[in-house]
Formats: C-alpha cells, structure tokens, sequence
C-alpha cells in the first residue's frame, strides 16, 4: 500500500539523530515485546509488517520500533482468535491499575515453540532476466502489504545478480505467479533514480521479485 | 490512576503476555532466555569475527562474497530459516551502504538488534536520496571517485558490508582485527577503526 511507511526518499524528518553507546533496549518492556515476538505460536493474519501498516498514519509515525511491533503482536492474536479484545482490554486495565503486579505463571506447561516459518518451497521457476538485463520496475500501486517501494516504480536498471528464489510476499499477485518467483538485484543509477537532484557517482540496489519487472527493450 | 493508561507501551506488553502465558502460548521463562541471549550472545562482535577471518583468509573471503549464508555458518552463526545474507565490499573506489525504507530489515544474526539511528524515518528516508550527505553526519566524506551503493534490503535477503581492512594491520592476529571492526562499518556508515 502507499503508505506513510514506504518513506524511501521523503523529504521532512530531519537530520540523523545518533545515540552514542546506545542501550540494547530503552525500556524493559522492548525486550519482552522482542521475546513474545520471537516465540509466540501464533501466526498473525495477513503477517506482521502489514499489521505495522494498517496504523493510522499519524499512529505510526508517533509509534516507536517496538510500540509498532507490539501493536502488531496485540492485532495479530486478536485477529488469529489467540486472545480477544475484551479480555486484553480488562488485562491491560488491570496492569495499568496495578503496574507492579507480577505476572501469575503457569504451574508447569509445554515448553512453547517458536513459530517456525514454512519452509521455502523447492525452486521451480529459472529466472527470465539475466545480469546485464536492462528492466523496468512496474508502475503499479497494489493496495495492500508490498515490497516495492514507491520511489523505485517505473524507474530502469540493471539486473546485477539473480538470486535464489523466494515466495512472493505482496497481498496480491501481480501477475498469475504461484508460489516462490526469481529475485534480482537490480542497481538503479542515482540520476534515474533522483533525476536532477541525484548526488554524484551513487546508485540504489535493490531486491526485485521477477513480478516486479519488465524488459526494457534494448 | 496514569493519564493515559491505555498509551502505556509497558503496560500493553505485560497484558499481553499476562494472556499469553495464562493461555499456555509462551512463557517468561522463555522471554527471560530470549532478552539475555540478545543482550549476552547477538551482537556485533559476530560480525566483526566474519569481517576478521575475511581480511586473514582470501579463500574464506570468496566463500563469503558468493554465499553469506552459508560462509558465516562456517564459524557457527546462522541466520534465522528462509532468510538469506549477502555480504557486499567495500573497495577504495565502491562504498556499500545498507538500510531498509519500508521497515527495518537488519542482519540480525551478525549484527545484533539494530541502533535506533538505523530505524528511525531520518535514516530511511534520506540514505537512499543523499547518502552522502548522510554519511557525512556520521563522519564519513567520501570523494566524487568513490561510488556509493546503497543497497534498500527490501527482501528476505539481509546484507552486511565488508569493510576494507585498515593499513598497518598485517601485524594483528584474527581476534586484535575483530576489535578494528565496528558495528557501524558493517551497516556502511563508517570504516574499520584505524589500528592503536
């Protein structure tokens, strides 16, 4: 989706802001929220980044790493039935009453899993581009969870490495594509890139699923 | 009474994973073992050590340009499954920088978690328009001869540079290199410390 997340190139959030010898984490909640995103058996409904997105803008620029990904863990076990609303909401009403309480643990209990990705389905499709290829990225505007970012869209490069495949992670498929597609390097000289405004001598890279591209004509 | 309880980060995450463990999904037990394996085990330091067997052993170098994955399992790290690791140069005329606009994607099993300079919206959206400027804020003046690259790790591929080995160093064993190589080298927005 077009969304305040895909922030490749806008101008406005000002300059770095360098923490030096920065804390692993910046409160002790971030690293519980770490954990429970590592281990938690719960598959969220439509993945995580896209949870991230669905944020009403505003919210997701005031959220921090960790706020966005504990939003997303919260949405994403409502969503999967895991909890539901109503008894988070008296939970949660409770803790902010009593902060200090601990947290009553099981007696004994199954050591949890952690939620395992499916594994990688055996490549089938050999790759149509080969390094040296000239390609478009297409200029497309999917509505949901995408990984190509606006400002590379309708932009030309150059294929420079055909990596493995990998499963295809937009909402929808853009063409009739099933199951793990080609993926490429693709360098993008920073004059395409950034027309007039482009710094000298400089180019972006970046990992293209074969759905992404077209020929460009030589 | 807080003011905004229901804006409480700390508060939210002790619900959740008060559920949680009432529902027998997780336990604390386990979250304690995943904070003290980030804070204790996953770090930097992992990375440097791939960086310092790459500058002493040409072949090891070659193994970890073509396959990251399975080069830094060589030393006993792996990234986690499904997800792949690239590891790009530097040279005196190619500077590699790394950064993730749409989220924050990040070689976590050679790097650690990530700063919070590398996640923030400054980082994400400038880098990729002018990183040289960029890299000038963090110190970092790189000459018009010097290609920069920056690669949007916007797949299930994670990247990590390799940065040029500092002169003057052909006397340091393996593990004195390591201490050269800063976290910052391997995102791109830095070298290796000059040796003391």
């Amino acid at each position: 989706m077009d969304g305040v997340h895909d922030m490749g190139g806008m101008h406005g959030f000002g300059p770095l802001e360098i923490e030096d010898d920065e804390a692993l984490f910046h409160g002790e909640w971030e690293g519980r929220v770490l954990g429970m995103a590592r281990l938690t058996p719960v598959h969220i409904p439509g993945g995580m980044r896209n949870a991230i997105e669905q944020l009403d803008p505003a919210e997701y620029l005031r959220s921090s790493y960790y706020e966005k990904w504990l939003h997303a863990r919260i949405e994403g076990c409502i969503a999967a039935g895991a909890i539901t609303r109503e008894e988070f909401d008296a939970t949660l009403a409770y803790y902010s009453e009593h902060p200090e309480a601990e947290i009553p643990q099981a007696q004994s209990g199954e050591k949890p899993v952690a939620a395992e990705r499916p594994a990688a389905t055996p490549p089938v499709p050999s790759p149509t581009f080969a390094v040296g290829d000239r390609v478009r990225a297409r200029q497309v505007h999917p509505r949901g969870h995408t990984r190509l970012p606006r400002y590379i869209r309708g932009k030309v490069g150059e294929v420079v490495q055909v990596y493995r495949p990998q499963g295809f992670q937009d909402a929808e498929p853009l063409d009739d594509t099933v199951g793990p597609q080609p993926v490429y390097a693709v360098r993008f000289a920073g004059g395409e890139v950034w027309g007039e405004s482009a710094e000298p001598n400089s180019c972006v890279l970046m990992d293209m699923w074969e759905s992404y591209l077209e020929r460009v004509p030589a | 009474m807080h003011e905004h309880p229901h804006n409480d980060p700390a508060a939210k995450t002790k619900a959740l994973e008060a559920l949680l463990v009432e529902k027998g999904l997780i336990t604390s037990a386990a979250i304690d073992e995943v904070v003290k394996s980030y804070e204790e085990d996953i770090g930097p330091m992992k990375g440097a050590q791939v960086v310092a067997h790459a500058w002493v052993d040409p072949e090891y170098r070659q193994r970890l340009l073509a396959d990251g994955r399975a080069a830094i399992a060589e030393l006993g790290f792996t990234e986690r499954q499904g997800a792949e690791l690239v590891v790009v140069a530097n040279a005196p005329e190619v500077h590699n920088v790394v950064v993730c606009t749409l989220c924050s994607c990040y070689p976590w099993a050679v790097l650690g978690l990530p700063p919070s300079w590398y996640k923030s919206y400054a980082y994400r959206s400038r880098v990729v328009r002018e990183p040289r400027v960029v890299l000038g804020e963090f110190g970092l003046d790189l000459p018009e001869s010097v290609e920069v690259r920056v690669w949007d790790s916007n797949s299930d591929i994670r990247y990590m540079v390799l940065p040029e080995r500092p002169k003057s160093t052909e006397e340091l064993a393996e593990e004195e290199l390591s201490a050269l190589v800063t976290r910052d080298s391997m995102i791109g927005v830095g070298r290796a410390k000059a040796p003391e």
